[in-house]
């Protein structure tokens, strides 16, 4: 009798510490899943580069359609739109490119730009030295400002990828409660 | 259930309501998680006609749409947490100790409590109905960001899952714990009933899936009132990550609820067909292949995220993988009946719709599973036919065809057949009549969780509600069966079923309060498989 208790308190400890450690594993997911997207570009993250940091290479003649597309969500009183539909770049060069944006509403409001790519492969390549989507945007009530993202396609971009759209949408920031 | 053989009891337990209460015998606790599961899942079954009521006829009648929501999301979540899951380890509760010889549960105070915060928690859900802003609306996925934009019942429904996942995983850590410390002696592994066995697997499922989940609702909690961003894209977060989370506990949750249904089935097929179970070596084996495989599907319940080809292609094959182990199963059913002298009474007729229906439920998850396919049926009444096959028809079916099979060992009463087979046969055509039509609503393209539809599809909806009416109502039968047996009837044997093997039935019906209290010596032909 003795023994088989002492199994059940060996059993039952073992599961208990099984159950925290599972706990545990559904919060390792999170840096889990965002070094997989890192490294498979899952869920369209852009990459930040540094202009002029490492050697160029010699262009190659090659031309890819960049898309220009954007979003507000629901909860930002904002208008955002791209001074341009479409751009045709050359891999390897760096290019600007603006969208204007609205404060709709009559207080000040801070939103914050998500970036994407699609396809998605395509936005390990995608690389950009300067955005509106690096820090927080503050506009006053009415104001419409042009904001500048700067960027290059890298050379390495996938034979098969012709085209690629990035989309951005507008977010109300953390912590504004406007 | 067994008052005749309390009273004769010589120890001092509680009588009245504190005998139920303060309960700490795994026959009291099976009855009342029996009795609990019934409860609930004639409350789900009400959200799911007033759901049918609502989609007899295109255009918003009864109720408006986000009360709609809410009842197909509490529905879910009823069904699976209140209603199935709760069930099964009543069963496991009440069979387990008698199958493997040990006088109790391994922990019997945890038991008690692994119970008794269930009400608690169902309350809890259930109150969100009447709250400012309304139930949970978004899907018993509780998919961000929609599920964040819930009212005051937010906060609810996340302690709700809270509970529920706390008593689940006591109540796993109780039935490994005594299959791994109470058998008798001579019970090895690979000689226990299979019903024991897809317990034991279906445990460790609970112990390594729903503490995630939890993970994952406490996520969802910290995002909406601590500043978190896990879910949220404009604090850098991602509301697909959630997606994963919760599908790495959902598709094992599938089969939490699927397993115990397996040895159920396992158990009455043998006894009916009066010939020992077919390959019991490889039933043990695929269940716990399945259990093992369903850890590296969970995102075919996303391919339409968007993933790369090459996770589309790893969790398309991955998925049709387990169909082989299922394959396996359904092929030892079979194989048990092939020239075996069978009956066909109720627990029967249920197990052998079991077979046939989940069968066509498990089809109908193959086309599912197909990538490119899926893109096509993802979120339409396809989807819904088929979880509704193997749920209903599958796990159900099998837990009445479980209650039919051991309710003479727990009143000590057989129950009326002629009704039990009116019930069986108003079960399945209803059923069938439910959900059949819904494989056709989903491939014309009706999406699921809308409470009006497009006209075209008025035909094969109303012929679904009717058959959603039925099935609801030929259930009253069930509830006045259990009554009139647990109240009186023909005398029931120690060996209730002239085929059945195992423990259970060595000791009289109704089992005594107390059983096995020096463990049982086994001869040769208990031990048979």
């Amino acid at each position: 009798m003795a023994s088989k208790q002492r199994g059940v308190k060996k059993t039952t400890t073992i599961l208990f510490v099984v159950t925290i450690l599972m706990f545990g594993f559904g919060y390792a997911m999170v840096p889990l899943y965002d070094a997989f997207c890192q490294i498979t570009g899952l869920n369209g993250k852009t990459q930040r580069v540094t202009e002029g940091a490492g050697e160029a290479s010699p262009l190659i003649d090659r031309e890819v359609r960049i898309l220009f597309d954007s979003n507000v969500n629901g909860d930002l009183p904002w208008r955002l739109k791209p001074s341009l539909k479409s751009l045709k770049v050359q891999p390897g060069k760096f290019y600007d490119a603006t969208y204007t944006v609205t404060n709709m509403a009559d207080v000040p409001v801070v939103g914050q730009a998500i970036p994407s790519v699609s396809p998605q492969v395509a936005s390990l390549y995608f690389k950009k030295s300067e955005c509106f989507c690096f820090v927080n945007q503050v506009l006053e009530p009415g104001e419409t400002k042009d904001m500048l993202v700067r960027f290059e396609v890298d050379q390495d971009l996938p034979k098969d990828v012709g085209a690629l759209t990035l989309s951005y949408t507008f977010f109300r920031a953390k912590g504004d409660n406007s | 259930m067994s008052t005749v053989a309390h009273e004769h009891d010589h120890h001092h337990a509680p009588t009245g309501l504190k005998r139920w209460i303060f309960s700490t015998n795994h026959k009291d606790i099976g009855t009342l998680y029996l009795i609990f599961s019934l409860m609930m899942f004639f409350i789900g079954g009400a959200m799911a006609m007033i759901i049918r009521a609502e989609l007899f006829q295109p255009g918003l009648q009864f109720v408006d749409p986000q009360f709609y929501n809410s009842m197909v999301t509490v529905h879910a979540l009823i069904m699976i947490f209140g209603a199935v899951m709760p069930a099964g380890v009543g069963l496991a509760n009440w069979m387990i100790p008698l199958m493997i010889g040990a006088p109790d549960m391994a922990l019997p105070r945890m038991n008690n409590m692994s119970f008794w915060i269930l009400p608690f928690g169902f309350a809890l859900l259930i109150s969100t109905l009447f709250m400012n802003g309304g139930g949970p609306a978004g899907g018993w996925t509780m998919y961000p960001p929609l599920v964040l934009q819930l009212g005051d019942a937010f906060p609810f429904l996340i302690f709700t899952v809270h509970i529920l996942g706390v008593s689940s995983i006591m109540g796993a850590i109780n039935i490994i714990a005594t299959v791994f410390n109470m058998r008798a002696p001579g019970m090895t592994l690979m000689k226990m009933p299979l019903f024991v066995w897809t317990w034991v697997i279906t445990a460790f499922l609970l112990i390594a899936s729903l503490p995630v989940l939890a993970g994952a609702v406490t996520m969802l909690l910290t995002d909406k009132y601590f500043g978190t961003s896990f879910f949220n894209a404009a604090g850098g977060g991602d509301p697909v990550l959630f997606q994963h989370i919760f599908w790495f506990f959902g598709h094992p949750e599938v089969y939490i609820l699927a397993l115990p249904a397996f040895g159920i089935v396992s158990t009455i097929i043998p006894t009916f067909a009066r010939k020992p179970l077919f390959g019991y070596a490889s039933m043990v084996y695929a269940t716990a292949s399945i259990a093992i495989l369903s850890f590296f599907v969970w995102a075919h319940h996303m391919f339409t995220v968007g993933m790369p080809i090459k996770g589309e292609l790893f969790f398309m094959y991955a998925t049709m993988l387990i169909a082989v182990p299922t394959g396996v199963k359904v092929f030892n059913w079979m194989a048990t009946m092939w020239r075996g002298a069978m009956t066909f009474e109720a627990p029967m007729l249920f197990s052998i719709a079991f077979v046939i229906l989940f069968t066509i439920g498990g089809f109908s998850g193959l086309m599912l599973g197909i990538t490119p396919v899926d893109f096509q049926y993802h979120d339409t009444y396809f989807v819904v036919a088929h979880f509704h096959y193997v749920l209903l028809t599958g796990a159900v079916f099998s837990l009445m065809a479980a209650a039919y099979y051991w309710l003479p060992k727990w009143t000590g009463y057989m129950y009326d057949e002629k009704l039990a087979k009116i019930h069986f046969w108003l079960s399945t055509i209803a059923a069938n009549v439910l959900f059949f039509p819904q494989h056709f609503l989903g491939l014309a393209g009706m999406p699921r969780r809308i409470p009006d539809y497009n006209i075209v599809f008025a035909d094969f909806n109303m012929i679904s509600s009717i058959g959603g009416f039925a099935y609801g109502i030929s259930q009253l039968l069930f509830v006045y069966i259990v009554i009139k047996c647990a109240l009186g009837g023909k005398k029931a044997k120690a060996q209730a079923w002239e085929g059945a093997k195992g423990l259970e039935w060595t000791v009289p019906s109704p089992a005594p309060f107390h059983t096995f209290e020096t463990p049982p010596k086994l001869t040769k032909s208990m031990l048979e498989n």
